[in-house]
């Protein structure tokens, strides 16, 4: 078989092959729930209640959706340049760790400049996260896959190691976890007496700001020549090499951002739970999205809601909440494969 | 011409009726081939006349949509290199196919026999090699790394490939177009052998004067139908030419130089080696206003080092680059558009453009930073359409619009964006890395004519070339280079192609340093 | 200083360095094929958890030893396929179908765990292999207790590596291999099938890495419990590029790393390695990593093809 790309594809096969992955890994789904002795109807509508079924639902899945929104823009930023920053993880709980250390009584300031501080200072320490991956890749050609990667596990446990040490909370009773912020360190809701806070604000206006850069400036030219075709934006006058380490500074900032807003607006400490796979939940967001950054929204959503929905569902029914990895998982590589077929027909040959 | 029965038994070759597209173009249109025994059939043809598609339909890479090949009597399945390379067909590619990590002999090996064989059987098929390469005068060394050979030491081991598995049939693509004079010459040589042993060939080839001299029919291509089969005895080459093209070939009339003063100097530059690829050694080189520079040789021979240099991609390691008689206190691609260098590189789809890019967003790909495309980061999307609009038509850029992705358009009007990119400001020195590589007469003339235009207005133009008719045609000066060394420079006229071969061979140089 | 020197005169620690670098040849062997064919597999940490839970669930429902390695080799291959199918013929990123194999692979297993174990939170024990003491061999007196007094997975591993080895540079099918991740297009012109010989070099590849997983359950530990590969996939890619592409470079890479683990556990229980936190010790496999990929990244030995997909009617 031969792969021949079409040149004006029509609107049903534009429509057409993206549906069918959806509606295979709604088949996926069935077949797991049957598996599990369940039915798949009962399943799949307890999935969609506990994810959007009441306001409470739903707003569970914006706060979740929220460190998703900047590990995705975080992602989408960094493959648009085909830097594959894997290391979103470690970006974030370096993010947690400054918001931590500046919030909980370091600096005396009042709540709004506080929390711009914090946010700022934990952009720069995920930025400086993958700063060292992307100067091993652009000076001795390491592969950012594998390092980005391993870094996460030394984040973890450098993590760990604060929380048993020098960040422990002394009243935590035993358990690794973090002096809280204080009050003012804390992102108010957004409004009164409503689940959300200012985070999912923030996670909005971040994706807009990704937008703009990448459709109306020269950096955001300028990643897309890098990414596209690197030799020939090299050879053009594109300083490749500035452009990746200006791409990770952004990557690693917004990633970093997911840890602030958790902990600033959600855990109000930092804990070795904080995230539950973000970092890598935030490459199937950026994917889906085809890394458009306001795509980035609604796939974190739509994930998001995934996850909430089956934490829900496997209180009810006996159907474990992994499911909710494996149809993301599914619903990534049938996607990428659906779009592949939208622009290329299979011929033999 | 009907075919009497002996001679029917003589084919050894039929391609009947072949028709293949690609979308919504027909690269070929019923095309029909017979080959005879011992017989070599030139396939002549432009870029595009899809003289390559026929070939790799012949030999299963592709599929054709309609049409068969029937080699020795027997129909080939379709789309199965295997049963090719069993009937003994053997395939010479213009990109040779060969492994660099691997040496001679596993590149010969590779894919003969059963994969699930014990072992190798290295030492056997080294003593064959030995004798294949003595019987046909194909020298090469078994043992070497194929990375660490010359060019034609490569087009050697791709022949030996297909001698090693008893072809009979050997299908030559654009042999000649990497290697010097006297290298075509050993090459003619060897396929004079090969007939003479009875073995049929293919020789695929835009030059005439190649295929008058070793084919003994020519089957003319153009927009993939055959236009034609003649008998090279009873032709000429005017008559082939305007068979190719479709109508007489008028040269571009080049008027004498009016050169000025030198625009960029270089002197005594090296440059280091990359890989098998030498660098620049003890170079020294003016090019001067008014006048096109041309640079002859076997590609590999530090071309790239040298264009790369210009085009600001490298620094020198010792000696020093002169612009009008100012060394520049920083050298990178962008200084180097900066300073007025347009600079045509010799892979437009690797290095000249980005294949997802609009036209538009390829039309300022050097300029993006500056004014009118960009003001303190931001874009004017609205001025880079202009400038994208204006190239196309003053340039004839045959595209859908200036929103068109640019992998959708012909090499040559590829080239003419290109061109339109970087002659538009008006720059005072051009780099051409073999600009018209793989384009139609159309727009070689095209380009060509651009060229002198520039040199007429007073550029300083360098050609690098591969093709030493190119070079010959439009030069006022010629240098050849060899391993990073590079010759006096010879006036238009004042040597034959065989003495500058000599000089692409690597004689007269000084064995300086 | 004395006490590292002590620590590396027990034959204990060689022991201990063998055992721990078996998954990693078994694993790195897998990913080495995969690229030497030009596909980077970044589905393996997650085919490596499949390994290990479907090579532990197999001997948990009754099955023998070995069938449990026989299972887990099967699950690799599948996953395996599902990785060839995208990024040989279709040409799909190389990087983003692996991660999505090593997810799906990873919740996959968790998810069937949970369907047979949904209460559990002990996990429950297996018999694993034994050691197999070689008659004669394990004698020797030192070397004898380090090399030869192992389970039989771990004489499989180094098996394994030599057959790799063999097949990759002694025969006509390791020729292909490395010419498909050379230049796929001087394979084709020689009539082999480069979408054939790359897909099954991924699929044995996550064969192979399976076994490695299935090590940790079936020889390592006796249970499985989650994270338990913990990264072991990503360093065995970092020990593929740490050997340049060689199997038997790859093997010492793999217990020069296995023996650093083996000492770092041990510096944990002396005295002077109480004065570290203990994390610090836990992250050293990652840092030599890191360290042994720049320590190898001006080499040229990467194979030219790596991560290049071949469709041959592209124009």
């Amino acid at each position: 078989m031969r792969l021949e790309p079409i040149a004006n594809p029509t609107l049903a096969r534009r429509l057409g092959y993206p549906a069918a992955a959806l509606g295979l890994t709604i088949i996926v789904a069935s077949a797991l729930s049957l598996l599990a002795g369940a039915n798949p109807f009962a399943t799949l509508g307890l999935i969609l209640t506990g994810a959007a079924g009441s306001t409470f639902a739903a707003l569970e899945t914006l706060n979740r959706a929220t460190p998703l929104i900047f590990t995705g823009l975080a992602i989408a930023v960094a493959f648009r340049a085909k830097l594959w920053n894997i290391g979103a993880e470690a970006q974030l709980y370096a993010g947690a760790i400054v918001t931590v250390l500046l919030g909980t009584g370091a600096v005396d300031l009042p709540s709004v400049p506080l929390l711009a501080l914090m946010a700022l200072a934990a952009m720069l320490a995920g930025a400086l996260v993958l700063l060292g991956p992307v100067i091993l890749k652009t000076r001795f050609g390491v592969d950012e896959v594998v390092t980005t990667l391993l870094f996460n596990f030394i984040m973890l446990l450098f993590v760990s190691y604060l929380l048993e040490g020098p960040m422990k909370d002394p009243m935590g009773m035993g358990w690794p976890k973090s002096t809280a912020l204080l009050k003012e360190a804390r992102l108010p809701r957004i409004a009164e007496g409503l689940r959300l806070h200012w985070g999912f604000g923030l996670a909005l206006l971040s994706a807009v700001a990704v937008w703009v850069t990448q459709t109306r400036t020269t950096l955001g030219y300028e990643i897309r020549a890098t990414g596209l075709n690197p030799q020939a934006a090299r050879f053009a006058g594109i300083p490749v090499n500035t452009v990746l380490v200006k791409t990770a500074l952004l990557s690693g900032g917004l990633a970093a951002l997911a840890g602030y807003s958790e902990v600033a607006g959600l855990k109000g400490h930092l804990s070795l739970d904080l995230s539950p796979g973000f970092g890598y939940t935030g490459i199937i967001v950026a994917m889906l999205a085809l890394l458009h950054p306001l795509g980035v929204v609604i796939s974190a959503i739509f994930v998001a809601g995934i996850f909430v929905g089956a934490d829900s569902m496997s209180r009810a029914a006996a159907v474990p909440t992994y499911i909710a990895d494996i149809l993301l998982a599914v619903a990534l590589l049938f996607m990428v494969l659906a779009i592949l077929l939208t622009r290329y027909r299979v011929v033999r040959g | 011409m009907t075919p009497t029965t002996t001679e029917a038994q003589d084919i050894v070759l039929r391609l009947d009726q072949i028709t293949k597209r690609f979308g919504a173009l027909v690269a070929n249109d019923a095309v029909s081939l017979t080959l005879r025994k011992g017989e070599v059939v030139a396939l002549l043809g432009e870029n595009g006349a899809g003289k390559t598609t026929l070939m790799n339909i012949l030999f299963g890479h592709y599929l054709a949509d309609a049409g068969s090949v029937i080699a020795f009597g027997t129909a080939l399945p379709p789309g199965n290199p295997r049963a090719a390379l069993a009937a003994g067909i053997g395939m010479v590619h213009q990109h040779f196919t060969l492994a660099d990590n691997l040496t001679v002999t596993e590149n010969i090996l590779l894919g003969t026999g059963s994969l699930w064989r014990r072992s190798l059987g290295l030492r056997q098929a080294r003593t064959r090699i030995e004798d294949l390469s003595r019987d046909f005068g194909l020298s090469v060394h078994p043992g070497a790394k194929v990375g660490s050979l010359t060019v034609g030491e490569r087009q050697r081991v791709e022949i030996l490939k297909a001698l090693y598995r008893d072809a009979r049939i050997l299908i030559l693509d654009e042999p000649t177009a990497v290697l010097t004079p006297q290298e075509t010459d050993a090459l003619f040589a060897t396929l004079r052998k090969a007939v003479a042993r009875g073995l049929s060939i293919v020789f695929i080839s835009h030059k005439l004067h190649e295929v008058m001299a070793i084919a003994d029919r020519c089957v003319v291509l153009r927009h993939g139908r055959v236009v034609g089969t003649v008998d090279t005895h009873s032709t000429d080459r005017h008559a082939l030419a305007a068979l190719m093209v479709g109508a007489d070939i008028v040269p571009p009339a080049v008027k004498p130089a009016q050169p000025g003063p030198v625009l960029l100097r270089l002197t005594a530059v090296s440059t280091p080696n990359v890989g098998a690829a030498p660098g620049l050694k003890f170079l020294s080189l003016g090019l001067t206003a008014g006048q096109i520079t041309g640079l002859a040789g076997v590609s590999g021979n530090g071309q790239a080092a040298l264009s790369d240099l210009i085009s600001g991609l490298i620094t020198p390691a010792s000696g020093t680059l002169e612009l009008a008689g100012v060394e520049p206190a920083h050298w990178s691609p962008r200084s180097a558009v900066r300073a007025g260098i347009a600079r045509i590189p010799e892979d437009r789809h690797k290095t000249g453009t980005i294949a997802d890019f609009t036209l538009t967003e390829n039309a300022i790909l050097e300029r993006y930073a500056d004014a009118p495309f960009s003001r303190a980061g931001w874009m004017d999307h609205g001025a880079a359409r202009t400038f994208a609009q204006s190239v196309i038509q003053t340039y004839d850029v045959r595209c859908p619009g200036p929103d068109a992705r640019i992998r959708s358009l012909s090499g040559g009007n590829m080239q003419k964006l290109i061109l339109g990119r970087v002659l538009e400001p008006g720059p005072r020195i051009i780099l051409a890395n073999q600009p018209v590589r793989g384009l139609d007469i159309g727009a070689i003339t095209y380009v060509h004519g651009r060229l002198l235009a520039a040199r007429d207005a007073g550029a300083a133009v360098l050609l690098i070339s591969e093709d030493l008719d190119e070079i010959m045609q439009l030069s006022d000066v010629i240098h050849v280079i060899s391993e990073g060394r590079l010759s006096p420079g010879f006036a238009r006229g004042a040597k034959t192609p065989a003495e500058l071969g000599l000089w692409m061979a690597g004689q007269g140089f000084h064995h300086a340093a | 200083m004395s006490v590292i020197f002590d620590i590396l005169l027990t034959a204990s620690f060689w022991a201990a360095a063998v055992r721990i670098a078996s998954p990693l040849i078994f694993a790195t062997m897998g990913e080495l094929i995969c690229e030497r064919a030009g596909v980077l597999n970044l589905g393996i940490e997650g085919i490596m958890v499949a390994g290990a839970f479907t090579g532990w669930m197999a001997v948990y429902l009754g099955a023998p030893l070995w069938w449990g390695v026989g299972a887990a080799m099967v699950a690799g291959m599948l996953f395996g396929a599902l990785h060839a199918t995208l990024t040989v013929p279709f040409g799909l990123s190389q990087h983003v179908v692996g991660l999505g194999v090593t997810l799906l692979a990873t919740s996959s297993s968790y998810f069937a765990y949970r369907l047979i174990l949904p209460q559990v939170t002990s996990p429950p024990k297996i018999d694993p292999f034994t050691e197999w003491r070689i008659p004669g061999l394990s004698d020797i007196p030192g070397l004898g207790d380090a090399l030869f007094a192992q389970t039989p997975l771990t004489y499989a591993a180094f098996a394994c590596a030599a057959l790799t080895a063999l097949v990759l540079y002694r025969t006509p099918l390791g020729l292909a291999l490395r010419a498909v991740g050379e230049n796929p297009a001087a394979a084709a012109s020689q009539g082999l099938s480069v979408t054939g010989l790359r897909m099954g070099a991924v699929i044995v590849g996550s064969g192979l890495m399976a076994v490695g997983g299935a090590f940790l359950t079936l020889s390592a530990f006796s249970s499985f419990f989650f994270e338990m590969v913990n990264g072991r996939g990503w360093i065995c890619i970092a020990l593929v590029v740490f050997g340049a592409w060689r199997p038997g470079k790859a093997v010492l890479g793999a217990l020069l790393f296995a023996a650093f683990d083996a000492l770092q556990v041990r510096l944990q229980q002396t005295p002077m390695g109480a004065l570290v936190p203990y994390q610090v010790f836990l992250m050293l496999p990652y840092v030599l990593s890191i360290l042994a990929l720049i320590l190898m990244s001006r080499r040229a030995e990467v194979p030219a093809a790596l991560m290049q997909p071949f469709n041959k009617g592209e124009r």
